[in-house]
């Protein structure tokens, strides 16, 4: 007998519903979402760009410390968090900052976050999320965790976590989905592919010829979506979630997207990885551009709409650097009274060291 | 009163965690149906139910991070680590998620995550089972590391782990398990976390040891004794943070100590805990401090076991160099 994969790969078709001019190529898979969602959904992604771009200036300037660009991924970040609920937690990855956002983080907080400094992941209470995680592939895991938790509390919630193309290849990856896949876990894993981890190429990471497939060894339901496309991101996750509170268990979504900018702000230089020709095909498939098409044919935006966004965005990102300029300067101090509930000797000692010297 | 094992001692502060409160969770490989390789969690499934106590998948690093997950959902998670010396798949949810989770959170979150785990040599075991892998885990701030030596102190040091918001790795000397029985109550109670203990009292020589080095520091302080050496022998129990206060008191009071590891020499408990005597006591001192441990190899192959392992013998020769020097 002859081993292949066909059949398998097949079903991995990339589902699409806006094409990169706007026009609805699949009828079918339209959600269902009012004008005003739609408008909104045009909002989040403005103002994010926006966003992206102002911080890449201050990272420029020196008042912004570590950052992760996300041009490019807004339909991706965008589309899954605009199916959850108030309620579902997030686990992020660090480029992720934008669902926080709008899962209720403060800007300022954002900020501070990106600065180093604690109070960006005090999250205020409701906003339920982990801060962005540094380890590729951890918050795979925890979410089984998040999930199974929410299962056993009979909650009508999701966790939904985030990794690239080259979280797919870690242990945790698998792990993650195997254990909440066992346990019918309510969980979302989304993968965005933006075809380079840091430089490494996405036919480097893997023989498979989608990541989506991986979900098949889990026995769990995996998509492929047009990640630059807002209504195929929105309504994969949202008949992931659906199935998800249902008792269905997880499913896993691929996007497939790409990010203009550099991996971080910290010195990566994508041209030695990237070709023009490569972002330019990439960049005509915008996902603000193809949306806004889309949202103008129908009547529901327009230029001055879009300014009006734009405006709003500058002057919020410019009040909230504000606060986080004028927020008090974290201490060592601080940090010791926050490594356990009760500080034991060594620590109560050391303490006593760095209030004295940060008194001076 | 009830005559117990350390290992029935175990699964008793696990029952009654299970009853105090129902956020607690025991989950890990081979826990539910099958009560745990060595028994730990002996009918604690059927007793408290699937939800409660239940088998994982064959992975450390996710059973790791589902604890991580399940506390931020406000379960106090009780996952075990079949042998410790699998711990380095689960590092990174250890070292990396747990022991960070509140200082991350600026305070906002914590993890009552309780790992608990056999660990130690003289049972003869494959490679990756006994290694003592305590300083591994006591260099990472953000965790308390527990080595209870007797059947008393490893239920009360168990329930006050569960307890504890902060995680804790509890770690259980498998030679330990069933070499001897003792009265342990079979109310609850407490033994604190971070308290070190006195087993024996005496005035010309400290020997400190913690786990199944404290069975073998008791012994030497016999032999000692039939020479007239009165030793004085301290069960650290918690191996960080570590109780000063009761090691420098009886420092101050001998004069000469010896700090015993089962775990090999290099870095370590021992040369952390000597560090402190010396920089704390050192006009107290009569003789340095020394140590007794094993060779600066990995954990031996089990034929070469029992060289390899420290025993009461080395510690009766080291506590009269320390007397004689």
């Amino acid at each position: 007998m002859k081993r292949t994969l066909e059949g398998i790969e097949e079903q991995f078709e990339m589902l699409q519903i806006l094409n990169e001019n706007g026009e609805v190529v699949n009828e079918e898979a339209l959600p269902d979402l009012s004008d005003e969602e739609l408008k909104e959904l045009m909002h989040r992604m403005v103002y994010t760009r926006i966003l992206d771009q102002r911080s890449i200036a201050l990272n420029r300037q020196g008042r912004l410390g570590f950052y992760a660009p996300t041009a490019g991924q807004e339909a991706s970040q965008l589309g899954t968090h605009f199916a959850l609920e108030k309620e579902d937690f997030i686990l992020p990855g660090y480029r992720d900052v934008p669902q926080l956002i709008w899962h209720g983080l403060p800007l300022y907080q954002a900020f501070l976050f990106s600065r180093g400094h604690f109070h960006g992941n005090q999250f205020p209470e409701g906003v339920n999320a982990l801060s962005p995680q540094i380890i590729i592939g951890a918050q795979y895991t925890q979410a089984a965790g998040v999930a199974l938790g929410m299962k056993r509390r009979g909650k009508k919630s999701v966790a939904i976590t985030y990794t690239g193309d080259g979280g797919t290849s870690q242990g945790d990856f698998y792990e993650g989905m195997n254990f909440a896949g066992a346990y019918d876990a309510p969980a979302i894993f989304i993968v965005q592919n933006n075809q380079f981890a840091i430089s490494v190429p996405r036919e480097k990471q893997t023989k498979a010829k989608t990541l989506a497939q991986k979900a098949v060894a889990v026995g769990i339901p995996g998509v492929v979506v047009d990640g630059m496309d807002v209504l195929a991101v929105y309504a994969a996750t949202k008949e992931a979630r659906e199935r998800a509170i249902n008792g269905e268990g997880p499913t896993l979504i691929e996007t497939l997207t790409y990010r203009y900018g550099p991996h971080t702000m910290a010195g990566d230089d994508p041209t030695r990885y990237r070709t023009e020709d490569m972002n330019s095909e990439w960049e005509k498939q915008d996902p603000l551009v193809r949306f806004r098409k889309y949202l103008e044919a129908k009547g529901l935006w327009s230029e001055e709409e879009e300014n009006k966004v734009i405006d709003q965005a500058k002057e919020e990102i410019k009040a909230a650097i504000k606060d986080a300029d004028n927020y008090p300067k974290m201490k060592v101090s601080d940090l010791i009274n926050n490594m356990y509930e009760v500080l034991p000797s060594n620590l109560e000692e050391q303490l006593e060291v760095y209030k004295e010297k940060e008194s001076k | 009163m009830a005559q117990m094992t350390m290992i029935q001692a175990i699964t008793d502060a696990l029952r009654t965690e299970l009853k105090n409160d129902e956020n607690v969770m025991i989950f890990g490989e081979d826990v539910g149906k099958n009560g745990g390789v060595f028994r730990a969690t002996e009918g604690l499934q059927a007793e408290f139910g699937e939800d409660r106590v239940f088998d994982t998948p064959l992975a450390e690093s996710a059973i790791g991070g589902m604890a991580v997950g399940l506390a931020i959902e406000g379960f106090r998670p009780v996952p075990e680590i079949q042998f410790f010396g699998f711990v380095y798949e689960v590092m990174d949810a250890i070292s990396g998620q747990l022991a960070r989770l509140r200082y991350r959170s600026g305070g906002t979150q914590s993890a009552p995550v309780t790992i608990r785990a056999p660990f130690g040599g003289g049972v003869h075991t494959p490679e990756l089972h006994a290694d003592s892998l305590e300083g591994l885990m006591a260099q990472q701030p953000g965790l308390k590391v527990v080595i209870p030596s007797n059947p008393y102190d490893a239920k009360g040091l168990l329930i006050s782990a569960i307890r504890d918001n902060d995680p804790v790795i509890y770690l259980e000397h498998m030679k330990l398990y069933r070499s001897f029985r003792e009265e342990v109550p079979e109310e609850e109670y407490t033994v604190e976390l971070g308290k070190a203990a006195v087993k024996r009292e005496g005035t010309d020589v400290t020997l400190i040891a913690y786990g199944a080095m404290v069975q073998a520091s008791l012994k030497a302080a016999e032999e000692l004794e039939k020479n007239n050496v009165s030793a004085e022998v301290i069960d650290l129990r918690t191996v960080s943070p570590i109780d000063l206060d009761t090691v420098l008191a009886s420092v101050k009071k001998t004069g000469r100590v010896v700090v015993v590891q089962e775990a090999q020499r290099q870095a370590g408990i021992a040369a952390h805990l000597i560090s402190e005597i010396q920089e704390r006591a050192i006009l107290h001192l009569e003789a340095p401090v020394m140590r007794v441990a094993a060779p600066d190899t990995v954990f031996a192959f089990s034929q070469a076991e029992e060289v390899w392992l420290p025993n009461h013998n080395d510690i009766v020769e080291k506590a009269n160099e320390v007397i004689n020097f």
